[in-house]
């Protein structure tokens, strides 16, 4: 999305609890392609940080190579970044994560990045309950080499070119589940509204915190073979409205409005807000959140919102039972032994 | 003929058979006797049922490499037993379990045969099958001590202090000891020509393994997080790190650790976590192998290039491929040196006892994050698995850690504009800053895409060549920061020279003295690090011929010298080892002498 910025701001633009505009929360231009998909995620990561009032520079965003791990230039211009390598964001977040535990870690990736190159990584940052927000910007199709598909395009689904791809595709959120993720949600690019409530409560959430966003590629696979394209997604959305699936845009606003949400008390003491629109009747249960990501699947359906959540997660920190005071801040006086230690030490191997 | 402190015993044991802490006790005993020792393991990539070796060399003179020639076989396994006859130095002795009868096909008339019935004697004095497996192990320990005259009460005194805390088990191995010398005293005459006697030669050194000495300079130079995928023979860096952290970085009031450990899914990650944690201000480290290397390279390259410190510990083994993984090389140098795609370097330290184990592991911490690049401490299965008389660990409790250039919001606050990637100090090493630190200055956006000064992104060519060639001025930088080299002589005093690096310098120094014995002058020079310090050049230029002294099949070091150095390649002569074996001093000479 190409555009020029106006210079200024309304002076009477809002502001959050920290007196920052949204404008804190910004990034610089993207040089995504019009309509992409990314941007409006991009937008709902902008909106859902503002909103939650998170001081820029506590954030650490990272990702991985592809046009999804492009976009942390275009949020959060006030946070560190790093752009690391091909499918390995989900080790470096880790790295970052042990180093300092008292920063807020958001990591996007893609669906090469994590379904292929990188789902070595990506299934281990599960199991291991990293505390971070892990968002991938899913539209079935490599978009940087211009088209191929990925292995989350769905089978049967056609490219522009016209092929059509013969293998089945990987469900992140149901392999996240599998692996033991407390936090698994979907959602739609196009959906900004319940896509800012998603991130908001992952966010909050003290744990591994997967959001799979279907977000369609406009230049390569919006077109109408492609089960990822905007059309399609919507035809979708529309034809499985039912009670079970957590429908799009229209009906979760309505929701909201309808003001049927539940508050559940995390471990800390904080709340997160779950709405009953809830593909299954309980997002507590393992097993019925696997099913209904199973059934959604066999109806051709997506299946959006928060699919489960585990209340009372352990992170890889409490897991390693590290220190309170992040290991980054700490200096010789607490790390180094000392002469005497090391004189013992060599008493002992003479 | 009498020899006296100056033999090598190897130990033909099967492994998973708990040979290892017997031999390891005798070895032990000698270094206790003030006896200069060097055991090394000789085993297989397998965790039971196959043949491993032991070897021990004592040396009066204190040479500490491996010497070629077994002068007594302790053989304990009847499948290796044809080969290790073989073996056996002539006039040399062949020790045996004698109950079974020795195949005829195994008897040499120029060795000696000292035949003891371990097993028979176990199942006399000990019921339950272990023990009747592990005493025997003692017991021919014991049968040495008698024929070499090791002391018994060093022996004791080693076995108590072995078992403190599990005092029921001292009075078995006591007992172990005593049937060997029993048995020893009722058959032969002993001791033997070859034996061992006191002496004060060792003074303060200690006796450890390379890697456990990585691991403790990790604690000592402030690593918090340690990241890795188990891999032989690094395994036991970061099993190391971890006992001693375990002791010594404890929260006294919380009981939480200082520290961190992530057994990563594969080096991949491991390498990525500690670009991770280096990135965001910890000290972080990885330890592997070459196969590990070798899939870490797209993350070393991104760490040269984002200019993110790191530190990874290369326990080098015989590759290709998988290779011989139980075996030593230093054949990861080229692949360390330029590790990754495009244009990269990288530091890399060539420790060569656990001395220098411990402080270069410690010190690369620092010098990671004042260049803020990579630091590959290239170290080898010799070095890092097998025990080493060593100078003892020293620290200076003044010392603090080298942070490098990273910013405080305090300097943020004060300067105009922050840009990472701006040479201020015009010697290429830029500021950074943690992220976090300061609530509106500093943040940048790290990545492995060109970018110009302030972190920006570009493709503008000119940005990027100018970027390039100040990475080259870095590099220039760390040739005056790394570890200078070692020279054995304060003047050059022949035309030819010898030049190695890491293990080698065991069986370097050792030839260097036999040459001297033959009235042949050569001048030496231990290579410490890479990039080389000038006065490498110099010494170069200052030869006519230089022996490059080497444990692979390329000549990997020579070739690095002829890349940066300019060297001339018909001056610098290969002496390549490269069977998986530690070099001998032997082989240095023979090298030498096929070019003199």
């Amino acid at each position: 999305m190409t555009y020029i910025r106006p210079k200024f701001r309304h002076p009477s633009a809002p502001t959050n609890d920290l007196g920052y505009t949204k404008r804190e929360y910004e990034g610089a231009l993207s040089t995504l392609c019009a309509g992409c998909g990314h941007d409006s995620i991009s937008g709902a990561i902008i909106q859902a940080y503002f909103e939650l009032s998170v001081p820029p520079h506590r954030i650490a965003k990272l990702s991985g190579i592809g046009c999804s791990s492009k976009t942390p230039t275009y949020f959060l211009g006030k946070s560190h970044g790093f752009n690391s390598v091909h499918g390995r964001m989900p080790s470096v977040a880790t790295g970052a994560n042990m180093a300092n535990r008292d920063l807020m870690y958001l990591g996007v990736s893609g669906d090469g990045d994590t379904a292929s190159i990188g789902m070595g990584q990506f299934v281990h940052i599960v199991r291991r309950n990293l505390n971070i927000v892990y968002i991938v910007m899913n539209n079935g199709c490599y978009g940087l080499t211009k088209g191929q598909d990925s292995a989350t395009a769905d089978a049967g689904s056609k490219s522009k070119a016209g092929s059509v791809n013969p293998f089945q595709p990987i469900d992140l959120a149901g392999l996240a589940l599998e692996l033991g993720a407390g936090f698994v949600a979907q959602s739609f690019s196009g959906d900004k509204p319940q896509l800012i409530e998603l991130i908001k409560e992952a966010v909050k959430y003290p744990g591994f915190a997967l959001i799979n966003v279907i977000s369609p590629c406009v230049t390569f696979n919006n077109n109408p073979g492609s089960t990822k394209s905007y059309d399609y997604v919507r035809e979708h959305i529309e034809a499985t409205a039912t009670v079970d699936y957590v429908p799009l845009k229209t009906e979760i606003t309505a929701a909201y409005a309808e003001g049927t949400g539940t508050d559940v008390e995390m471990h800390d003491g904080t709340f997160i807000r779950l709405e009953k629109l809830a593909a299954h009747s309980n997002p507590y249960n393992r097993l019925t959140a696997i099913t209904a990501l199973q059934v959604a699947r066999m109806k051709n359906a997506i299946l959006t919102g928060l699919v489960f959540l585990e209340p009372d997660p352990t992170d890889l920190h409490e897991t390693l039972d590290t220190s309170e005071v992040a290991l980054n801040k700490m200096t010789e006086t607490d790390l180094c032994p000392g002469k005497q230690e090391l004189e013992n030490i060599n008493a002992s191997l003479r | 003929m009498l020899k006296i402190n100056d033999f090598v015993v190897r130990f033909a044991n099967v492994n998973g058979t708990g040979s290892a802490s017997a031999n390891y006790l005798f070895a032990k005993a000698i270094f206790r006797m003030g006896i200069p020792v060097t055991p090394k393991n000789i085993f297989p990539s397998n965790i039971q049922g196959l043949p491993t070796w032991y070897e021990v060399r004592v040396s009066e003179k204190g040479y500490y490499g491996r010497r070629q020639g077994i002068d007594i076989m302790v053989c304990m396994n009847p499948q290796s037993m044809p080969n290790d006859v073989m073996n056996v130095e002539s006039g040399g002795y062949f020790l045996y379990d004698s109950t079974k009868q020795l195949h005829p096909e195994l008897i040499r008339s120029d060795v000696n045969y000292i035949g003891i019935p371990l097993m028979e004697i176990c199942l006399r004095e000990f019921t339950d099958p272990r023990q009747r497996q592990l005493f025997k192990n003692i017991i021919y320990v014991g049968a040495l001590s008698a024929l070499l005259n090791i002391e018994f009460g060093v022996l004791e005194q080693l076995l108590t202090g072995q078992f403190q805390g599990k005092e029921k088990l001292i009075a078995p191995n006591i007992k172990s000891l005593k049937l060997g010398i029993q048995y020893v005293h009722d058959h032969f005459s002993y001791p033997l020509d070859l034996r061992l006697e006191r002496r004060d030669l060792v003074g303060n050194k200690i006796l450890i393994d390379g890697n456990s000495a990585c691991g403790l300079g990790a604690v000592y130079g402030g690593a918090t997080v340690a990241a890795w995928y188990p891999i032989t023979p690094s395994t036991s860096v970061v099993e190391a790190f971890e006992s001693y952290a375990k002791d010594l970085r404890i929260d006294k009031t919380t009981g939480k650790k200082k520290f961190a450990i992530v057994q990563a899914e594969d080096e991949l990650a491991a390498m990525g976590m500690v670009i991770g944690a280096n990135w965001n201000g910890a000290r972080s480290f990885t330890a592997t192998s070459g196969p590990g290397v070798s899939l870490m390279n797209e993350f070393l390259g991104l760490a040269y290039f984002a200019e993110v410190p790191a530190v990874l510990i290369d326990v080098q083994r015989a590759g290709p491929s998988t290779g011989m993984p139980t075996r030593t090389q230093q054949s990861d140098v080229l692949l360390a040196a330029y590790a990754s795609h495009g244009d990269t370097k990288h530091v890399l330290l060539f420790p060569n006892t656990p001395k220098e184990c411990f402080d270069m592991t410690a010190d690369s911490f620092d010098l990671a994050e004042r260049l803020q690049t990579p630091v590959i401490m290239l170290s080898d299965l010799d070095l890092g698995m097998n025990d080493h008389v060593s100078e003892p660990f020293e620290w200076d409790d003044s010392r603090k850690y080298d942070r490098g250039k990273v910013l405080s919001a305090i300097q943020l606050d004060t300067m105009e504009r922050f840009g990472r990637y701006l040479d201020v100090d015009n010697d290429g090493v830029t500021y950074r800053t943690i992220p976090g630190t300061h609530a509106t200055q500093g943040s940048f956006f790290t990545r492995g895409t060109s970018r110009d000064e302030y972190a920006a992104y570009t493709e503008d060519g000119t940005v990027y060549v100018r970027n390039m060639d100040r990475l080259l001025k870095k590099w220039n930088t760390a040739r005056y920061l790394v570890p200078a080299p070692v020279f054995y002589q304060q003047e050059n005093r022949s035309r030819n020279a010898v030049l190695f690096y890491g293990t080698s310098t065991y069986s370097v120094e050792e030839a260097m003295d036999l040459l001297r014995e033959q009235g042949t002058l050569i001048d030496a020079v231990r290579i410490r690090a890479f990039p080389f310090n000038p006065s490498v050049e110099t010494f170069l230029d200052a030869h006519d011929k230089v022996f490059v002294v080497e444990q692979n099949r390329d000549g990997q070091m020579r070739t690095l010298l002829i890349n940066e150095l300019n060297a001339s390649p018909s001056k610098l002569v290969p002496v390549l080892n490269y069977d998986g074996m530690p070099i001998t001093a032997n082989f240095v000479i023979q090298g030498i002498f096929n070019y003199l």
